[in-house]
């Protein structure tokens, strides 16, 4: 029998805050999107306050003032760094890992001769130790299986010790106890519009999805739901993906007349963020990256060369042409020095995930309405012709706007940034003289 | 001779033996028992995943060659024994001290008379965050050009 781990990163960017902020332990607090817009971590405390993943923060601002709720914008540098250092000591622990997403990483436990609570309880222990952040594991027969034994670990007193759950240890019975119960939009694959219609036939929970026909569900979903009908039911039908590369969408052109002026390329960006993210819609994949570039032509070697690019990981995997050309004409501003012909610029999106299958469900109400747009969009271009629907230049110029207001430094990448290790006097104390 | 080299604290630096001419290309009959240039991420990291950079604000520690400005190299995987110099979380807030036990009690001792020792009890919370390794501080302060 297969024996796969799922380790997370509990609330990891509040976690990766805190790590570098003790005074943060313990008190509400939040981590906003890109644009300070919603909120994309919460602490328990900040749960415990009623905030929603994904919720605007315009809603939650309040609690600011009543509740002395802390909301930091996204340190993308900081996430990156930690989350890095994590994956690398856990590629210790098994022969084939797969990095999923900025804070979850599956491991291939099968053959290795410790009980998985054994290792999991030292994955822990090592990552609290090296690097501060807690950690959950979930260790299933399937990758499906293995991610709700790490939902599993995350409730109090869930699994075998607290932050570990190891299904393939239990007995049939007490296993279909544990996870039968769980909310059918709690399982890798089924997002919240998904769940919706399982719930329409009447299939609400883990246990109910588990025992539904096959076929039913081929018929009426996908093969691909159907698979994740059989990973519950203890079957390995996604292995661990060794490969490093993932697939990307690339949008990019080069110009028949060269740009010098910024504005131009950002016009020329705006339109391949919106081809590559219609693209995507198609393929109902979201991004997790995305890099801009832009160059000369290094053919008209009497010019000055020169050729950028820049890699932004977008806190929330997404396929929502706004927020990717948020990002993206951030990066592209960042990038561009004035003093060159421009020849060639494009887009990357890249470490696809499918929808449904990223970490967090944001498909909250204010994103729902966002997510029917771009349908209805999609669908009119689709109709009429492509480009018949585009971006207004308005909310172009206003989209790189980008508000980070509230981001605290980048501790482990700038050199000028580093934390403050104090030898002043405490506050409360007076120093000794003599 | 010395030659100016630009300190990235991203990419390796590379030391050149003094002690030897280097002319770019030619065999040496000294290269096999040299073998690589220091490297100073080799020297100065040797955990990198557990490694973390501070700076010092304050002259609580120095005595023991820890000034205001200095930055400090923390290393969380390594043990935090008595008589080592930490990097501790206080009431919310990093400060460097040497750790000390004595009967039960955990003290963490300043490097500066001027400095009370902070002592903890039984039951008292203090946080270790990392252990300090080494003291990096910058001589020549870079303000024209070079030539």
């Amino acid at each position: 029998m297969r024996r796969l781990a799922l380790v997370d990163g509990n609330n990891f960017y509040c976690s990766c805050e805190r790590v570098f902020r003790p005074d943060l332990i313990g008190r509400p607090l939040i981590v906003l999107s890109n644009n300070d817009g919603c909120a994309v971590a919460r602490s328990s405390e900040a749960k415990r306050l009623g905030v929603k993943m994904g919720q605007p923060f315009f809603e939650i601002r309040h609690l600011v003032r009543e509740a002395g709720l802390i909301a930091l914008s996204s340190n993308y540098a900081l996430y990156a760094d930690m989350s890095q250092r994590m994956m690398d000591i856990l590629a210790q622990y098994a022969p084939r890992q797969e990095v999923y997403s900025i804070d979850e990483s599956f491991l291939d436990l099968t053959g290795l001769a410790e009980p998985g609570v054994t290792i999991s309880e030292r994955i822990r222990a090592q990552i609290e130790q090296w690097i501060g952040i807690p950690t959950c594991v979930g260790i299933g027969s399937s990758k499906t299986l293995a991610k709700l034994a790490n939902h599993v670990a995350k409730k109090e007193a869930g699994g075998q010790a607290s932050g570990v759950c190891d299904l393939t240890v239990l007995p049939s019975a007490a296993r279909d106890l544990l996870i039968d119960p769980i909310d059918v939009e709690e399982v890798w694959g089924v997002g919240r519009r998904v769940g919706a219609q399982l719930r329409a036939m009447r299939i609400g929970t883990v246990g109910q999805l588990r025992r539904a026909p096959a076929d039913l569900i081929r018929r009426r979903f996908s093969v691909v739901l159907e698979r994740t009908v059989r990973e519950l039911n203890g079957e390995a039908c996604l292995d661990i993906d060794d490969i490093a590369a993932r697939q990307q969408i690339v949008c990019s052109r080069s110009f028949g007349a060269e740009v010098t002026q910024v504005e131009g390329l950002v016009d020329a960006m705006t339109e391949f963020v919106a081809k590559a993210a219609e693209r995507l819609r198609g393929q109902q994949l979201l991004a997790s990256q995305l890099q801009v570039f832009i160059r000369t032509n290094p053919f008209r070697t009497q010019q000055r060369q020169t050729s950028s690019a820049l890699v932004i990981p977008l806190v929330v995997p997404t396929d929502d042409t706004i927020a990717l050309l948020n990002v993206a004409i951030l990066a592209l501003r960042h990038i561009y020095r004035p003093g060159f012909r421009y020849a060639k610029a494009g887009v990357m999106l890249f470490d696809l995930v499918r929808e449904g299958w990223e970490q967090r469900d944001l498909f909250a109400e204010a994103d729902e309405s966002r997510h029917r747009l771009m349908a209805t969009v999609d669908g009119l271009n689709a109709r009429y012709g492509g480009g018949t629907i585009r971006i207004g230049r308005t909310e172009a110029r206003q989209a790189w706007e980008m508000k980070q207001t509230q981001r605290t430094p980048a501790y482990t990448t700038d050199w000028s940034a580093l934390p403050i290790a104090s030898a002043r006097p405490r506050l409360r104390s007076t120093p000794k003289f003599g | 001779m010395s030659v100016p080299i630009p300190l990235l604290t991203s990419a390796p630096l590379e030391l050149v033996d003094v002690g030897q001419r280097v002319h770019a290309g030619f065999p040496s009959p000294a290269q096999d028992h040299q073998q690589r240039r220091i490297d100073l991420n080799e020297v100065l990291i040797l955990n990198p995943l557990s490694t973390f950079l501070f700076r010092v604000s304050g002259d609580s520690m120095v005595d023991a060659r820890i000034y205001d400005g200095d930055q400090l190299i923390v290393d969380r995987s390594v043990e935090a024994a008595p008589g080592r110099i930490v990097l501790a979380c206080v009431d919310g807030e990093f400060t460097v001290k040497i750790l000390q036990r004595h009967r039960g009690s955990v003290f963490l001792q300043p490097a500066n008379p001027a400095y009370e020792t902070i002592r903890f009890c039984e039951g008292q919370e203090l946080t270790i965050w990392g252990v300090v390794t080494w003291n990096l501080r910058q001589i020549l302060h870079d303000k024209v050009g070079r030539s």
